[in-house]
């Protein structure tokens, strides 16, 4: 698997960490009322799809950046790299 | 028709005329009192045992493909019980006991070998872990033995056990664990399950189910509506995709896992050895062909294969350990689809839905489970209370923090 840096362009995998879906970019409020629940969720359920999946790719052996990678499970074929800065922004998050 | 020594040399001498096919080949009734989605090793088990133990009738087994097509064909054949912690232990413990008279029950040679497996160790802290699982385990009432370096080369004289990395300071030896042969647990499970009157339902596969009032009330399959009373999902690999149809999301993500055979060899390798520093397995199996397996590749995937880092890395292991393997050739290589669990450990349980059971998260470690999954299943099936040996597989312990994390990773699903 090559995964297209958007700044360094095509790496090889064993230059990335993987740490699962990108809804992991969207900690829960903790002030919520069911924040409890909220948080069980987040750290341990997962939609686990068989096709597209977005998740977050950690280049430890380059320039240590976090990606939100849109990559088919099924096929393993990549359709999207993105800065997960980028994406946690357009999100309105970090101001 | 009981298989026996009598029995083949009688059809050897009238022309093998006698033999007939291991099971029926049903149509889906249309209703059932247990239906059980996944033909694979835990699901024909759970089939066999609500027959045989809990005396249970009209239970359908239900496979997308052939019975014995997905994971139980294609795993490693290891059979062990050196767990440690005290909500596995008893259970893996429990499983290599149904192991040992497994083929007697069966009436089918499934190829159990306890030939034993050490798990190398190769640093003082890990010395420490090992007699600490080994009390664990016998204190369980399995077998433990703790090897030095000697012992280890006594038994397996080709091993560098001179690496400069990771010298071999010892072993941990289960002598009672061993290797069987995958199919066959699969075929003998389903030739009992079927004399009992199971239906074994192939190329069927669950598109749906069918709930009303928060009770379930049968599966739309590819082959129609099939009505049942209590409907067990078996499909681990697949669990997220089949019990997404009754609105769950579970605590798992599938992750793919390579393992590899190398051309048949004369035999070198008596047992089973697993490297401790990294992760890497490896038997030979009765055939010649020596079978080895690594670490998951480490990312979400349906794919049935994997990536060459992984291959080099479980391939660099083998060498560290193995020089002489140097000149053996790799005949093939697959890859499997696991559930990893958040805390490595199974799910045995109910669900919300009335009727609808879940047994998944296996990681990959269920082939050794195969017996005991399937009777703690068909004990919570029939019973519809959990097995004395599986209490912690709870679905809620990650509500309730009662995890049962044995290699301490926390909620990491690529690390277990």
């Amino acid at each position: 698997m090559i995964i297209n840096h958007p700044l360094l362009g095509p790496r090889d995998l064993s230059e990335f960490v993987y740490l699962g879906d990108a809804c992991l970019l969207n900690r829960p409020d903790w002030q919520a009322d069911d924040a409890l629940d909220q948080f069980i969720d987040y750290g341990h359920t997962r939609d686990n799809p068989a096709g597209l999946h977005r998740e977050l790719w950690y280049h430890e052996q380059g320039d240590r950046s976090w990606l939100v990678v849109t990559r088919n499970t099924v096929t393993h074929e990549i359709t999207s790299v993105e800065l997960a800065r980028n994406v946690a922004r357009a999100e309105g998050r970090s101001k | 028709m009981r298989y026996s020594g009598f029995r083949v040399i009688k059809e050897a001498l009238t022309g093998h005329r006698g033999w007939g096919p291991a099971w029926r080949d049903p149509d889906p009734q249309p209703e059932y009192d247990y239906v059980i989605i996944g033909g694979g090793g835990h699901g024909l088990a759970t089939a066999y045992y609500l027959a045989k133990e809990y005396k249970q009738s009209r239970i359908a087994v239900l496979e997308k493909g052939w019975i014995g097509g997905g994971n139980v064909g294609r795993n490693t054949t290891i059979v062990r019980s050196n767990y440690m912690l005290d909500g596995n232990e008893p259970f893996y413990e429990f499983s290599l006991k149904l192991w040992e008279t497994l083929e007697q029950d069966l009436n089918y040679n499934a190829m159990m070998s306890q030939r034993g497996i050490i798990n190398l160790m190769h640093s003082d802290a890990q010395r420490d872990a090992y007699i600490r699982r080994g009390n664990a385990m016998i204190l369980n009432g399995a077998d433990a033995q703790l090897l030095d370096q000697k012992q280890v080369l006594e038994k397996y004289p080709f091993l560098n056990v001179k690496n400069a990395r990771f010298p071999v300071m010892g072993g941990l030896l289960q002598a009672r664990a061993g290797t069987a042969r995958h199919d066959a647990v699969a075929w003998g499970y389903a030739r009992a399950a079927d004399q009992r009157g199971v239906d074994i339902i192939q190329n069927c596969e669950v598109t749906g189910f069918r709930i009303d009032g928060g009770k379930i009330l049968g599966v739309e399959t590819s082959r129609g509506y099939i009505g049942a009373k209590k409907v067990g999902s078996c499909v681990a690999g697949s669990s997220s995709k089949v019990m997404a149809y009754a609105g769950m999301r579970l605590p798992i993500e599938s992750h793919v896992l390579q393992a590899f055979v190398s051309e048949g060899l004369k035999p070198v390798l008596p047992g089973v050895i697993t490297f401790g520093a990294g992760h890497f397995y490896v038997s030979q199996s009765d055939k010649g062909g020596l079978v080895f397996g690594g670490n998951i590749d480490g990312y979400n995937s349906y794919a049935s294969r994997g990536n060459l880092p992984m291959v080099e890395d479980v391939m660099e292991e083998a060498i560290a350990m193995f020089p002489m393997l140097g000149r053996a050739r790799l005949l093939r290589s697959w890859g499997g689809i696991m559930d990893m669990s958040m805390d490595g450990t199974p799910i045995i349980d109910k669900t919300h839905i009335d009727g609808l059971y879940f047994n998944g998260g296996w990681c990959y470690g269920g082939f050794k489970a195969t017996p005991a999954s399937g009777l703690v299943y068909a004990h919570l099936l029939a019973t519809d209370t959990p097995h004395d040996t599986a209490t912690a597989f709870r679905l809620d312990r990650f509500h309730t923090g009662h995890m049962v994390d044995e290699k301490g990773m926390g909620n990491q699903p690529n690390l277990h």
